[in-house]
């Protein structure tokens, strides 16, 4: 019992990452049809800015960390916009695709040259002590980052839902045509999508480095969860996504425990061929229309 | 004593310098890029410290080294293709590659060309395919296992063990190879978990650890991976003596669990922390010169280049046959060829014997409990 | 074919004909990669450029081609009866693949793909007693015929070449059938195409299927080349390289994967001077092309040359810039 209660606790906390990193994914493609395949390297990226800020310049972590954020911004959603998917919406996806590919191995292959091709410790927001629910033991840190990511993602609901420019982000990606129309400027509706996705990828990078070790592949094994975690639970739907992130973590860590070892990767593939069958659509996507 | 060396080479140099020097080519094969790039570049780094070494000194015979380095991108198809390219430019003698499934497939091309190859992998298959040109820079796992084996038993007096490895052509071989030894020790495996290449997620695995029964565990997988481990044990609070080979108390390791790691034992063949005078001074010029501590890799590149240098001096030409002639069965001790760092011999089979220790984290740093005779 | 092509074809098989002479070993061997991943890029474009569907498992279907032909030819079987029974075997994989997933439409099929690539991957590595697990499997012979050894690298690069002809072949006779014209149809506007009578789903289907038993064939050249095999090199990484051939060639010309395997092959060789910044290079280079000429170089071929024939096009494109 303890020990399949520890399996669920595990399998929500990294579920929770996988969300956010799921969200950004969603909101990318509904924004602008963008299938990022770049995901998994911009919640790698982040770590090393504050790295740099702290260990290269000796900043404290705070500052290094709003830093980053701000950066992110800028590089992972503006200049990504403006520079790579601008030029290239009209193309269709498949460019994009090879090219988010392309900047996904660019970006690797900087940090393994430019910082170092070693993993490198990340210091922890919080600390490591640890509590024991009936057995199982979750750390401090573990349940921050859960409250973090559901907390970031219900804020994005609710500026998405409440707030007039959330309502006009939600008609410019369910509509761009009647949106433009109505007098909402779609550009920068789409422009606040990227900015959101490198504020998210941010955020999801400073929780899980310290858990995940800062490394240059870190991106590689993320990206493909975020990917599967999206298309899972509704590609049109931030919800889906959520979903879809905390059901992969949780399935992830019980077919590693119960299934088989060796097989734990081709659980949640079996998974997304289920899904595509019979719900193409996603657990929690609709089939008409994208909605945010 | 490497100015003493430096001094009589210098003399060579100067007595060789009338005559007009053609540099003779080395190759470097290593994981440059890549999931290996971790262990390869660093390599790749310790042989770059001692050829700059070799040259300063008036190279090899009067001529200096000519460093070529080749990318395997730690694909395999792609290191026998650069092996292929080494051989094609006229290297002499080949250095590399880190990765054994690499190694295991580029081999067959150097064999095929008769080129002494010097590899720092470490998996048990690589000598016993009787292949004539290949020689190790440190002794395969299935040397350094029983020594961790009874260390297990006798010392841990644990007779009940898990093992948690690495589901990969490296964490395979360790992994064969240390249920074959637990057999003949008879040590009872209760739990067998594969892991995957740069996984992040332990919580599932040292669940099913804890629920096991197991009164130790024997861990067989790469630095970060282990490190992850290592944290994720700490914090479920697993409570059993985690051992393993090499990486697992390596210094990269310590860095990244930090305290998670104290009271890992390992069994270790090379290390920049060994009570050795020459790889402690290895070491400190090495974090000098490229800004981060020497691991294993790093000194087995610097014994490879090293090794190039002695046995060609012996042969006194630059003759590949003969160099792997004399290589085989060879033992060179420190003290006459400081470069090897510590004594060390080889067999026919292109495997290789050495002292080698038993290191315990002790308030994040490793230290050595034993020193263990060569085998 | 007009005359002027048909000049260039054979001018460019004397010329693949003539090039290992005098060439180093490393030379030929790069020579036959290139061949060999543009048997399996040119199935992708058929997938692709032709039928108009995202596949990200080319790799497995040349793992499984690969590793069908190592276990026959290592049974003793010739390569021949390898190659027949994997290009079969991927093929009806492709069906059995491709049959569910084409009832929905959009990317699915990629998606679909994508996790087969994974479960394929995990198969070769985890079912030991069959594809020796990661330690692979090693030394498959080489193929004689007629008594010619093709041991040798140059005679080896020969097979090599022969079979990308017999495949390039095939691709060409495939694209100007009725069939061939059908996936055009399907990909210009798969609407119209249905309403003229074309059964979008099942030529489509097809399609893949052909493609899948082309990466099949890819698979049987690549296991006596590279005398071993391990299921890292058949992972999703590689059908993205595969699939960044075809892209970058040019998806739906001709000659696009030929020309998209030689650039993602041997530039990083011309790029190697860089050292360390090779990758960054080349990964820029794609970058900034997809973002210039999404139909690839081919593509942007074309562009440049409408640029340079007509002269007055030259004059109203500066005039645009002048005003940009």
């Amino acid at each position: 019992m303890a020990e399949f209660l520890q399996i669920l606790i595990s399998g929500l906390s990294a579920g929770s990452i996988y969300a956010l990193a799921a969200v950004g994914f969603t909101l990318l493609w509904q924004a602008s049809q963008t299938i990022n395949f770049a995901q998994g390297e911009f919640v790698m990226l982040p770590a090393f800015f504050v790295l740099v800020f702290t260990v290269k310049m000796g900043l404290p972590m705070s500052i290094a960390i709003v830093l980053a954020l701000f950066l992110s911004v800028l590089l992972l959603g503006a200049l990504f916009k403006k520079l790579i998917v601008e030029p290239m919406l009209s193309h269709g996806v498949l460019p994009l695709v090879i090219a988010t590919i392309a900047l996904g191995l660019l970006m690797k292959e900087m940090v393994k040259e430019f910082y170092s091709p070693l993993g490198q410790p990340f210091p922890g927001l919080f600390p490591h002590d640890v509590m024991s629910i009936l057995g199982a033991k979750i750390s401090v840190a573990d349940f921050a980052n859960f409250v973090i990511a559901m907390g970031t993602i219900i804020i994005l609901q609710l500026f998405l839902s409440r707030t007039r420019t959330g309502r006009c982000m939600q008609a410019t990606a369910q509509n761009p045509e009647v949106a433009k129309i109505l007098g909402v400027d779609i550009k920068r509706m789409v422009m606040y999508t990227f900015l959101i996705n490198g504020a998210l990828a941010a955020i999801a990078s400073v929780l899980i480095t310290p858990i995940y070790l800062a490394k240059f592949s870190n991106g590689e094994v993320l990206g493909l969860v975020a990917f599967i975690a999206a298309i899972v639970g509704g590609f049109n739907q931030i919800r889906g996504a959520l979903v879809g992130g905390l059901l992969i973590g949780v399935i992830d860590n019980l077919s590693a425990a119960y299934v088989s070892a060796e097989y734990r990767q081709a659980v949640p593939m079996l998974l997304l061929i289920f899904i595509i069958m019979v719900r193409p659509q996603g657990l929690l996507g609709t089939t008409e229309g994208r909605t945010v | 004593m490497i100015r003493k060396l430096a001094l009589t080479t210098t003399a060579v140099a100067a007595f060789c310098a009338g005559m007009a020097t053609a540099d003779v080519r080395i190759a470097s094969v290593a994981e440059l890029s890549g999931a290996g790039a971790a262990a390869g570049a660093v390599w790749h780094d310790g042989i770059k410290m001692a050829v700059e070494e070799i040259n300063a000194a008036g190279g090899i015979l009067g001529e200096q080294i000519d460093l070529v380095e080749y990318d395997s991108q730690t694909d395999p198809q792609n290191s026998r293709a650069m092996v292929q390219k080494a051989i094609d430019e006229e290297t002499f003698v080949l250095l590399g590659t880190v990765y054994s499934s690499s190694t295991v497939v580029n081999m067959l091309v150097a064999q095929q060309n008769g080129v002494p190859q010097i590899t720092g992998s470490e998996s048990p298959t690589i000598t016993a395919k009787g292949n004539p040109y290949i020689f190790r820079t440190a002794f395969g796992a299935q040397k350094g296992l029983p020594k961790l084996g009874s260390y297990i038993k006798n010392d841990l007096g644990a007779s009940k063990v898990a093992v948690i490895w690495a589901n990969t052509e490296f964490g395979k071989g360790g992994h064969d190879a240390f249920l074959s030894v637990a057999e003949a020790q008879g040590i009872e495996i209760v739990a067998n978990i594969p892991t995957e290449q740069a996984q992040v997620d332990f919580a599932a695995d040292v669940a099913k650890l804890k629920s096991s029964g197991a009164e130790a565990v024997f861990s067989y997988m790469t630095e970060e991976e282990s490190a992850r481990f290592l944290i994720e044990a700490a914090k479920q609070d697993l409570g059993l003596p985690i051992v393993g080979d090499t990486v697992v108390a390596s210094q990269k390791v310590i860095d990244l669990a930090g305290e998670a790691a104290n009271g890992v034992a390992s069994h270790v063949g090379l290390t920049a922390e060994a009570p050795i005078p020459a790889i402690q001074e290895m070491a400190a010029k090495f974090q000098e010169k490229f800004g981060y501590g020497a691991d294993h890799n790093a000194i087995k590149g610097y014994i490879g280049a090293y090794m190039i240098k002695y046995v060609t001096e012996k042969v006194g030409s630059f003759d590949r046959q003969a160099f792997a002639d004399t290589l085989h069965g060879l033992c060179l001790n420190a003290s006459e060829y400081p470069g090897v760092l510590m004594d060390v011999c080889w067999d026919d089979t292109g495997e290789m014997s050495r002292e080698s220790f038993l290191v315990e984290v002790v308030d994040g740093q490793q230290k050595i409990t034993k020193t263990l005779p060569a085998n | 074919m007009s005359r002027k092509h048909l000049f260039f074809v054979i001018l460019a098989i004397a010329v693949l004909i003539l090039a290992p002479l005098g060439q180093k070993n490393y030379i030929i061997y790069v020579m036959c990669s290139w061949l060999m991943f543009s048997v399996a890029a040119m199935g992708l474009n058929l997938t692709l450029g032709y039928a108009g569907q995202v596949s990200l498992a080319q790799a497995s279907f040349v793992g499984i081609g690969a590793y069908i032909t190592s276990l026959i030819t290592l049974a003793g079987y010739h390569w021949v009866l390898g190659w027949l029974a994997a290009m079969g075997a991927t093929f009806v994989i492709g069906l059995i693949l491709g049959y569910p997933a084409l009832r929905v439409q959009h990317h699915f099929l990629a998606f679909v793909t994508l996790a087969f690539n994974t479960i394929v991957f995990l198969v070769f590595r985890n079912e030991e007693e069959i594809t020796g697990g990661s330690f692979g499997l090693v030394g498959m012979p080489r193929p004689e015929f007629f008594g010619i050894q093709t041991m040798q690298q140059i005679n080896f690069y020969y097979f090599t070449l022969v079979l990308f002809l017999i495949s390039a072949f095939v691709f060409w006779w495939i694209v100007n059938s009725p069939w061939g014209r059908a996936f055009k149809a399907l990909r210009e506007n798969p609407i119209r195409a249905e309403s003229l009578g074309v059964d979008t789903r099942r030529i489509t289907l097809l399609a893949f299927g052909i493609g899948c038993a082309f990466g099949g064939g890819a698979g049987a050249i690549m296991a006596p080349l590279v005398q071993f095999i391990e299921p890292g090199s058949f992972s999703l990484i590689h059908s993205l390289k595969i699939l960044l051939m075809v892209v970058v060639g040019g998806a739906g010309f001709f000659y696009g994967p030929m020309l998209g395997a030689a650039v993602v092959i041997i530039l990083p060789e011309f790029l190697r001077f860089t050292e360390g910044y090779y990758l960054m290079i080349y990964a820029f280079l794609v970058i900034v092309l997809m973002v210039y000429s999404p139909n690839g170089l081919i593509g942007l071929g074309q562009k440049l040359m409408a640029r340079l024939k007509p002269q007055q096009e030259v004059r109203k494109d500066m005039q645009k810039g002048a005003q940009l």
